[in-house]
């Protein structure tokens, strides 16, 4: 096997935790920095040749190639895992930018007490009321340590949005149970659509607290504090699933590579494959990868950092033969434990007596009510012990995707010219409410090797175990309620959704918010990293990324994966003599 | 090398000239009658089953009192298309073995692809599905509703209809102007607080237009 030339900073994955922890690095130490990334380089420049719904929201053209990796799932360990042979339940990136590129851009801050779930459920319920086989985990910082950095990320990113809490005083208009922020967001809220208003007419009527969506899609014309500049977003409606075509969506591709590319200290490498972190006496030396061209080569380098998405970052380490594998069974070892994913899928339908424009939209654009998200104002008497949030979306209604949805029962098939005449005459009528619940960690759900199926290089792919339990299930049936609410309030028919007690299915999206297995804490028996995300057994390991969370918040994760590697990036460029809080503009 | 097959369709049946110009609700248009067929290359389908395919598509989506459907919008093609493409092989599937069946919460586990579904399933059809009555036509789809083959040719069928042009349905954007959708487009900036409870309903562009060339659907990747 070919050894390379040395670099000082190797990074797993390019895309946004990779991306952002390079440019740190080299714009703050004197090291180098390699980003390994296995997809191809890309084009802003192409992506208005992407607004193809066909090519890119149905056949998952930006997507990591499934056929070359895929992962496999089983309900419980007495259940054989099947592979997950086409994309459903979420959707890995892949090429430079990963995910980010074609991501809605939802941006939130998770509430203060999950960050010390562990301690906040005990305090609040005792142990008697928690959920059998509860995992979750105090993180080990707290928001307000996070603060400044989700500051930094909200700014990198050009967060538009209505703070709700600044330095403890409540705001009108945004949400109020947020913990206090240092600074108002950056850019204003985005337009509203008119369904969202509706909803949030509603929600107010009923002493509820609706907000806009925090939105990486920004509002109008923005700078960041790098100088990097975006236009206003256009509201395409084609931006989840797409690379936006005007750049207004923030993207690794149009926040930090234009900083990176020309950084000397950067290079980016793409069409390679890593394989495994290669160690030697306890501490990494480099990273072992199949190139572009198909050759297996050593990278050697000092510091080893893997930003390759929850799926990979987990599957290297296993493959590394880095930590201790978790057993459910005895409930020892931390690699692989605590994998959460979001408790999503109630959608209470409202049905408009006028054509609403839905397929206007931005990936965040929406109005979400955050009342019974986390547990606030629950007194114990409730079925569940951490709730969720209730929202109506206007993403963009593309015509594939939405063709068809009307209430149930005005046509007897699903096909023919009944259904036909039916579909016509809801078009652009029916709107849909979401919610999204905290996932919490259960001892059952865990990621480990699959033991018969493989991905293309030979090695065995990731599987995951992984079931919704009972408070899931009345998670669904909570938000159900509150929808029917506001469904109510709105003052147009409506069908509030009937969660069933369905068990956890690869085929349906959710969201590619996948959490856990590589969790960060205070102590090496029940974490793999530390809260700097340092590897506890390999200290010149890094991993970033959702991987890290010790179980979902209701929220989306990207701005806390962001808010968590700026932290650790400000300890490790301390330790490696660079320059402490770089100068930031306030 | 295949024999080249062909489908042939009435000139103004594909495409249509139904003009989506109404503010409000969609408005209803017959494709008008004029001589003329266009013959259409196939690159998957043989002739007859292509005339069977557009047969079965025009049940599940007819050109009606509600307007056109898969006819008109060239629904035959964009499947032959797709299915000659990486799609219709499985390229981008996971397709290593064991093959096992699973439960539903695990989707489609079966090895066969779109077109060896295709292959298989035309033929159950019926040998003169085209020839047939709508009312029998009916009567079959609907015995056949809940397998893999039924399921696929519907969902071909909503995309075949609402598709950009370039992928070979939702041919002269019939399909769009059916529903109103605008297709893509730089900007609602100034519509998306202007129209509220009114429909803005724009003449739909497809991306060729907007982008000002002709774009490659992700089908015709080579081989
Ligand atoms: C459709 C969609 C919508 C989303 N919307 C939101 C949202 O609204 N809000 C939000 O917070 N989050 C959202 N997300 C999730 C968000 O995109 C991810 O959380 C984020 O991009 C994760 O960043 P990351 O750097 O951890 O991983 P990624 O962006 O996934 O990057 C990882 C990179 O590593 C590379 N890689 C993986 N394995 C290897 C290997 N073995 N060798 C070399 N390279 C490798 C991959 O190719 C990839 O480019 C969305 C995701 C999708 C798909
Ligand atoms: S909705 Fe806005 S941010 Fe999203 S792709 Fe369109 S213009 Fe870009």
């Amino acid at each position: 096997m070919k050894t390379l030339r040395p670099v000082n900073v190797v990074m797993v994955g390019g895309g946004w935790t990779g991306l952002a922890m390079a440019k740190e690095i080299t714009h703050r130490t004197s090291l180098n920095v390699l980003v390994l990334e296995r997809g191809l380089p890309r084009k802003a420049s192409e992506y208005m040749e992407g607004m193809d719904e066909l090519d890119y929201s149905i056949r998952l053209k930006m997507m990591q190639n499934i056929a070359d990796e895929t992962l496999t799932h089983r309900h419980s360990m007495k259940d054989p895992a099947m592979p997950v042979r086409q994309y459903g339940s979420f959707l890995p990136g892949s090429g430079v930018g990963g995910a980010g590129e074609h991501w809605n851009g939802m941006s939130f801050r998770f509430l203060e007490s999950q960050f010390v779930l562990k301690t906040h459920l005990k305090e609040k319920y005792g142990s008697r009321k928690l959920p059998e086989d509860l995992a979750v985990e105090d993180w080990g910082v707290r928001y307000s340590d996070l603060e400044p950095y989700y500051w930094k990320a909200e700014q990198m990113l050009g967060i538009s949005g209505k703070a709700g809490n600044l330095r403890g005083v409540k705001q009108p208009g945004g949400n109020i149970f947020e913990g206090p922020r240092s600074h108002e967001y950056p850019l204003p809220p985005l337009k509203m659509a008119y369904a969202p208003s509706l909803f949030r007419d509603a929600a107010e009527k009923l002493g509820y607290h609706p907000f806009p969506y925090p939105a990486a899609n920004a509002s109008e014309a923005y700078k960041n504090p790098d100088g990097v500049s975006r236009a206003g977003c256009a509201y395409c409606g084609y931006c989840d699933r797409f690379g936006c075509m005007i750049g207004a969506k923030a993207q690794p591709s149009n926040t930090l590579m234009p900083i990176l590319s020309r950084t000397k200290s950067f290079a980016i490498r793409t069409g390679c494959w890593i394989r495994k972190v290669v160690t030697k006496g306890g501490r990494a030396t480099g990273v072992q990868y199949v190139d572009a061209k198909g050759d297996e080569v050593f990278q050697p380098a000092d510091v080893v950092f893997l930003g390759a998405f929850t799926l990979n970052n987990v599957k290297l380490l296993l493959l590394s033969g880095i930590g201790t594998p978790y057993d459910p069974a005895t409930g020892k070892g931390t690699l692989g434990r605590n994998l959460t994913h979001q408790v999503f899928g109630v959608a209470t339908q409202v049905y408009f007596d006028k054509p609403m424009n839905l397929f206007m939209g931005a990936g965040s654009l929406g109005v979400m009510v955050s009342d019974f998200d986390g547990d606030h104002g629950f007194d114990g008497s409730e079925p569940i012990v951490r709730g969720g949030t209730v929202w109506m979306t206007a993403t963009g209604n593309r015509p594939i995707a939405t063709f068809g949805m009307m209430p149930t029962g005005v046509a007897s098939s699903n096909w023919g010219s009944g259904w036909k005449a039916a579909a016509l005459a809801w078009r652009d009528r029916v709107g849909a409410m979401g919610c999204a619940g905290e996932h919490m960690a259960y001892r059952t759900n865990y990621m480990d090797l699959d033991p018969i199926y493989k991905d293309k290089m030979g090695d065995p792919l990731i599987r995951f175990t992984l079931d919704w339990t009972e408070h899931e299930h009345q998670q669904r049936l909570h938000a159900a309620q509150i929808q029917g609410k506001i469904a109510k309030a709105m003052g147009f028919p409506y069908q509030e959704a009937k969660p069933t007690k369905a068990k956890y299915n690869v085929t349906q999206y959710q969201t590619t918010h996948v959490q856990g297995g590589t969790i960060m804490g205070t102590s090496p028996d029940r974490s793999v990293v530390d809260t700097n995300l340092r590897h506890w057994d390999v200290k010149n390991l890094y991993v970033m990324g959702a991987s890290t969370f010790p179980q979902n918040a209701s929220g989306n994760p990207t701005l806390t994966a962001l808010a968590t590697v700026y932290k650790a990036a400000d300890t490790f460029v301390a330790a490696h003599g660079g320059s402490r809080g770089q100068k930031e503009k306030a | 090398m295949r024999r080249r097959e062909f489908l042939s369709i009435p000139a103004v049946a594909l495409g249509g000239t139904l003009l989506y110009t109404l503010r409000k609700e969609p408005f209803i248009v017959h494709a008008q009658a004029q001589d003329g067929i266009v013959n259409v290359p196939l690159k998957f389908f043989s002739a007859e089953e292509a005339k069977t395919v557009a047969a079965a598509t025009a049940r599940i989506f007819p050109s009606d009192a509600s307007g056109p459907g898969a006819n008109e919008a060239g629904v035959a093609i964009y499947i032959d298309r797709q299915l000659a493409g990486p799609y219709g092989r499985d390229k981008y599937r996971y397709t290593k073995g064991p093959w096992v069946q699973s439960v539903p919460e695990h989707g489609y586990q079966a090895k066969e692809t779109p077109r060896e579904i295709y292959k298989a399933g035309i033929p159950t059809l019926s040998d003169n599905f085209a020839s047939l009555t709508p009312a029998q036509q009916d009567e079959k789809l609907q015995s056949m509703e809940s397998t893999t083959f039924f399921r696929l040719l519907r969902t071909h069928t909503i995309e075949g209809m609402f598709c950009d042009p370039m992928h070979g349905g939702n041919a002269g954007m019939i399909g769009w102007q059916l529903i109103g959708f605008p297709g893509p487009r730089m900007s609602y900036r100034d519509e998306i607080e202007q129209y509220r409870s009114e429909a803005f309903r724009p003449k739909p562009i497809s991306l060729a237009q907007l982008v000002g060339h002709p774009v490659k659907g992700w089908e015709e990747e080579a081989e």
